[in-house]
């Protein structure tokens, strides 16, 4: 598979006062085309940092990036200017995002939403592009005569449908979904995904699908990234990581689902908290709590290893097979 | 909407009602007697007596007041001046122009001037304009207007010349008066923008706009001004109200016949049919302005819209 976007070392920090919040940290990351990467992480791993500084839509102040590259289409769009930046926007790389009762302008139709997008990107008349608006809508299940309503007359999930269909109208080669079904309720979830699914296969880009829900990214995904602390843990195929986890927080994770064939009283939860992101533990992040902790991972920060072509992960008992067992 | 505006007019009425009940109360509580002063300091206590009695002053309250507003809206007869022997209608509208004039220009350069500074600070928060503005904004907030009109006309008038230092005959009269009646809304106005600006610069559908590509000097004004205005049209509204009620020193300052200035006039001389005439226009005035201001919400924002029926 062709390099489409890769992500080196990229660094993100918040500043507020004299306080530095580590959003993300020293980030490696690759995308094929036409590929689907799940980003999966508690909140706060910086999942949504990092999808904004793709975009270069980091709020500057606070948020800096303090380094990396970020190589799309075989240019560092962390270089580019901020012209050339606009035209990558919407129309090569476009976001969907995370609630959409509070993504929409609220005094502008939903038609003239999505206009915008397509008159920025487009050379086309306002009444072409108002049409094309109406397609979309059509496209991701909205009648086209609601293209002149106000977003306040929709619920939440078609709203989320008029999210996707801006963040699609110009056919982006990719596409950023911000975990698009977590403000929804679960019927609604179940149709948005499905929407993605199919628009998915009918506009072939590439999709970064950033979510806390394991079940969403084993129904869409190719490819998984466990987020941890601003970095990633463990990447693979969904069937590496699904089948073969090698990282504790992977297996963490996993085993934090709750199995709907036992009888479980309470849920398994990972123990501790989340790295306070201001104070990143030395050497693994997660060190303070995995179970199968030794020194040495108090003080040096594990390297990638390789377990096959696509599958790697940033611990040093990664290739130790039965170190630890599953439960 | 149409039924929505023929509803809030009619509004106008009871509150028209109680405030020429509110004003006519004060009145009639005010010391000083208007017959006096109609009759002169040398007039014997007989003669007072019977233009109190010509005047009607000697009925009970609520004779005086229901036999005023029957002229009123039978009418639209405000009564006769004591001083000067017109009808109070007439010195009004003599008056007005003038004062209509006046606030006119000071809200007009109070948009031009304080909202553009608004909208400039809001993008470049904490930077040196937006410190030095937002400084420049509490002098200008805090600074009594008969002081900044005096100071104006020594520099512009007495010192440079440039402007005329009172009256309201031409465009060039209109200037000082008019800057120093809008100081304060321009301050206003700066400080309101800006606030409600930042508000919205941190939603997300900002964010979702910056990810389409657009530019930041569109994302400015198509959507963070846009979404910004309610509350900016609020206190526009509210400035333009206060200003048209609240010439009077500017008026007195300026020597502009206006109706801030007949009001102190008429208060002093106990002519109270001209108070009440003039505190009737000026809440009439003021309840206009802010039936206008609704309604333009309407327009601004789509959400109020639905909900006027």
């Amino acid at each position: 598979m062709n390099v489409f976007l890769k992500i080196e070392g990229l660094t993100v920090e918040y500043r507020s006062g004299n306080r530095h919040v580590h959003a993300v940290n020293d980030l490696d990351l690759q995308l094929g085309e036409g590929e689907v990467l799940g980003f999966v992480g508690e909140t706060g791993a910086g999942k949504t940092t990092t999808a904004l500084s793709i975009l270069r839509i980091l709020p500057n102040p606070p948020a800096k990036v303090l380094g990396g590259k970020v190589i799309f289409k075989d240019q560092d769009i962390i270089q580019l200017s901020d012209r050339e930046m606009r035209a990558i926007r919407g129309e090569e790389i476009a976001m969907i995002f995370q609630d959409p009762m509070t993504s929409l302008d609220p005094v502008k139709t939903v038609g003239d939403q999505i206009c915008e997008m397509i008159l920025l990107h487009r050379n086309c008349s306002k009444k072409e592009a108002w049409e094309m608006a109406g397609d979309m809508l059509e496209t991701v299940g909205i009648d086209r005569g609601r293209a002149g309503d106000y977003p306040h007359q929709f619920s939440g999930g078609m709203k989320q449908r008029v999210v996707i269909a801006i963040a699609l109208s110009c056919k982006p080669s990719l596409l950023i979904a911000d975990e698009p079904t977590t403000a929804l309720d679960v019927t609604i979830q179940a149709q948005i995904l499905e929407l993605m699914k199919e628009l998915k296969k009918k506009y072939q880009s590439s999709m970064i699908m950033i979510t806390h829900d394991l079940g969403i990214v084993a129904e869409i995904c190719d490819n998984v990234a466990i987020m941890y602390a601003g970095g990633v843990l463990e990447y693979g195929s969904v069937m590496d990581i699904y089948k073969d986890p090698r990282h504790p927080y992977t297996r963490a994770l996993f085993d934090s689902i709750p199995d709907v064939h036992r009888d479980q009283a309470r849920l398994k939860v990972i123990s501790g908290l989340p790295p306070d992101p201001t104070d990143i533990p030395s050497g693994c992040p997660f060190h303070p709590r995995c179970p199968h902790c030794t020194e040495r991972c108090k003080t040096e920060k594990p390297e990638v290893v390789h377990l096959n072509e696509t599958h790697w992960a940033r611990c040093f008992l990664a290739q130790e097979e039965g170190r630890y067992e599953h439960e | 909407m149409i039924k929505y505006i023929l509803k809030r007019i009619l509004y106008l009425i009871p509150v028209m009602l109680l405030v020429t009940l509110i004003v006519f109360f004060l009145m009639s509580i005010t010391k000083g007697d208007p017959a006096r002063i109609v009759v002169g300091e040398s007039a014997s206590l007989e003669e007072v007596e019977a233009m109190r009695e010509s005047m009607g002053l000697n009925d009970p309250f609520f004779v005086r007041y229901l036999r005023y507003v029957r002229d009123l809206f039978l009418h639209g007869d405000l009564g006769t001046s004591y001083k000067s022997g017109l009808p109070v209608m007439k010195e009004i509208m003599s008056a007005l122009p003038s004062t209509i004039k006046l606030s006119l220009a000071a809200i007009i350069i109070a948009i031009l001037v304080g909202i553009p500074i608004g909208i400039i600070s809001a993008t470049k928060q904490y930077s040196f304009f937006d410190n030095f503005t937002m400084i420049l904004g509490l002098i200008g907030i805090s600074m009594p207007i008969f002081w900044l009109g005096l100071l104006l006309i020594l520099l512009f008038s007495v010192r440079l010349g440039w402007f005329p230092p009172s009256g309201l005959t031409s465009f060039r009269h209109v200037i000082l008066p008019a800057f120093a009646l809008g100081t304060q809304s321009i301050a206003v106005f700066a400080r309101m923008t800006r606030s409600s600006m930042l508000e919205v610069i941190r939603q997300d559908y900002i964010r979702t706009v910056r990810a389409k590509g657009q530019k930041e000097s569109r994302i400015t004004l198509d959507h963070v001004l846009r979404n910004a205005l309610v509350p900016i049209v609020t206190v526009v509204g509210i400035q333009f109200g206060n200003l048209l009620g609240g010439a009077v020193l500017c008026e007195t300052i300026f020597s502009i016949n206006g109706v801030g200035r007949l009001m102190v006039d008429a208060i002093k001389q106990r002519d109270f049919p001209v108070v009440q005439g003039g505190v009737l226009f000026i809440s009439l005035a003021f309840c206009l302005i802010n039936l206008i201001i609704d309604i333009a919400y309407a327009f601004l924002d789509p959400k109020i819209k639905s909900q006027y029926k």
